[in-house]
């Protein structure tokens, strides 16, 4: 009785209802409140046809891809404590977490599959849409936002390619920026060049002719700030489009 | 067709969706307990790497390169990708096969997709799995310690025949679905049409490139002072 009582005193304080705004009996007034009055479970109507619940028609391939960015933020937060982005530190820094820091060699793994496996879903995501004919109207403008959550993770995955600085992310991304110095017009071996070695967009994206110092900085800032930022508002435009372009596709 | 049935998402969805991030945290820890991300030699700017491989994921752009120039291989063909995917919702205007799985009713859209999908992984796993040592073709049992030679032995086709083979390439592209099927000419418009197919000529190209460079050796169909295609 005593353990009811100081229960009882908890529930009815003004604190735990400023928090909780609803009790946890299973009613269906409960249910609903569940998700209405929870900012994260929000995202999601109260009720969903049933064929959105079916892996066979989604494939689940949008909601992996979300959960893989939250792993990502989550580790890629933790591996900050130990990296510093600068060539004096950095391979040390590497050597550091792998065999000083606790649990430093799993953190850098979990991170590093998490992105894999974040392409490959996002991949599979817009096969299935487009398997599905999702972007068919009104849901035109999703499907193009969703291209530009494809560029946005290709470009995190590219930008976070350099960071270990080791040979194999040296070289990947010399492959990779050696491209851009062709690009017709604004890069200084493309067709009609206008710029040279010097100011072109290559030597923008490095901050240099050559990868070093300041690309490394360049890429880590694009890395955990820039790009981040961008995939989360253009994500909460995606989600939050999907609800008011009439949720989740269905035959007509 | 039109089912009512609804689920309440609290709590059969949100049981789901907690139990795939439930298996999907399992999987990530064993696959990073079993193997470790890759860690070489620190960055040396003067000891290259051979092969040096871009990020799996672009590695299907590097093998462009056998064919095409780098303003082509690197940066137009991405560019196009992009603005072709951008643009889908907007040229595909036929509302049939919207929310469900379809073939028939959509065999032009799905049959070009898949093309330009698959051509992407297959592109990948040929620069993933298969180049070794000078970007050399090396199947998986071939040792990389031997390394292969380039073989140089290309030739272009003269300005003005690939000039030409161009036009008629793209030229009798343009018109052929106009010609056989006048009502999907039609249905598009002018503007429409001319990207529909545009996008597809150009994605079919890209094969045809790759078929003239591996069977007749060569280099360029079109060679220009500016640029070469």
């Amino acid at each position: 009785m005593k353990g009811k009582n100081l229960r009882n005193k908890i529930t009815d304080s003004q604190i735990y209802k400023s928090v909780f705004r609803h009790t946890y009996t299973d009613t269906k007034e409960n249910r609903t409140l569940q998700i209405k009055s929870n900012v994260f479970l929000h995202l999601h109507p109260v009720k969903i046809p049933s064929h959105a619940m079916k892996i066979r028609f989604t494939w689940c391939m949008g909601g992996i891809t979300f959960f893989m960015f939250l792993v990502e933020v989550i580790t890629g937060i933790l591996l900050m404590f130990y990296y510093r982005p600068v060539p004096e530190y950095v391979y040390l820094d590497m050597k550091y977490l792998e065999f000083d820091v606790p649990f430093g060699i799993i953190l850098r793994n979990l991170h590093r599959w998490a992105a894999h496996l974040m392409l490959v879903t996002i991949m599979l995501h817009m096969l299935r849409v487009f398997l599905t004919g999702s972007y068919k109207p009104p849901r035109e403008f999703n499907w193009v936002i969703g291209v530009v959550l494809l560029v946005t993770t290709f470009l995190l995955s590219f930008t976070g390619y350099l960071l270990p600085w080791d040979q194999l992310a040296y070289w990947a991304i010399t492959v990779g920026t050696n491209m851009i110095r062709a690009a017709p017009v604004i890069g200084h071996e493309g067709p009609f060049a206008l710029l040279n070695k010097y100011n072109d967009v290559r030597f923008m994206i490095l901050g240099g002719t050559e990868i070093g110092a300041n690309a490394l900085l360049r890429f880590y800032v694009l890395h955990i700030m820039a790009l981040p930022a961008a995939a989360i508002i253009f994500m909460a435009v995606h989600f939050w489009r999907i609800r008011k372009d009439g949720g989740i596709s269905r035959p007509l | 067709m039109t089912e009512k049935k609804k689920h309440l998402v609290w709590p059969d969805l949100a049981f789901m969706e907690f139990l795939t991030a439930i298996a999907l945290t399992i999987i990530l820890i064993v696959w990073g307990l079993l193997a470790n991300a890759p860690l070489l030699e620190i960055a040396s700017p003067t000891r290259s790497e051979n092969p040096s491989k871009a990020p799996w994921y672009f590695v299907g752009l590097q093998e462009l390169l056998v064919y095409f120039d780098p303003w082509i291989a690197g940066v137009m063909i991405p560019a196009i990708i992009i603005l072709c995917l951008m643009v889908i919702p907007y040229i595909d205007r036929d509302p049939h096969g919207s929310g469900e799985y379809t073939f028939s009713l959509r065999k032009l859209a799905i049959i070009n997709f898949i093309f330009g999908f698959l051509m992407w992984l297959i592109l990948i796993f040929i620069g993933y799995f298969l180049r070794g040592p000078n970007w050399q073709l090396y199947l998986p049992w071939e040792s990389w310690e031997k390394v292969k030679e380039l073989e140089e032995n290309l030739w272009s086709l003269n300005p003005e025949i690939g000039l030409i083979s161009l036009i008629i390439y793209f030229g009798l592209g343009m018109m052929m679905p106009k010609l056989i099927k006048k009502d999907f000419y039609k249905k598009c418009g002018f503007v429409r049409y001319v990207i529909i197919m545009l996008s597809i000529l150009l994605m079919y190209f890209v094969p045809v490139k790759i078929f003239l460079r591996l069977v007749f050796n060569i280099k360029y169909v079109l060679v220009t002072p500016w640029f070469n295609i």
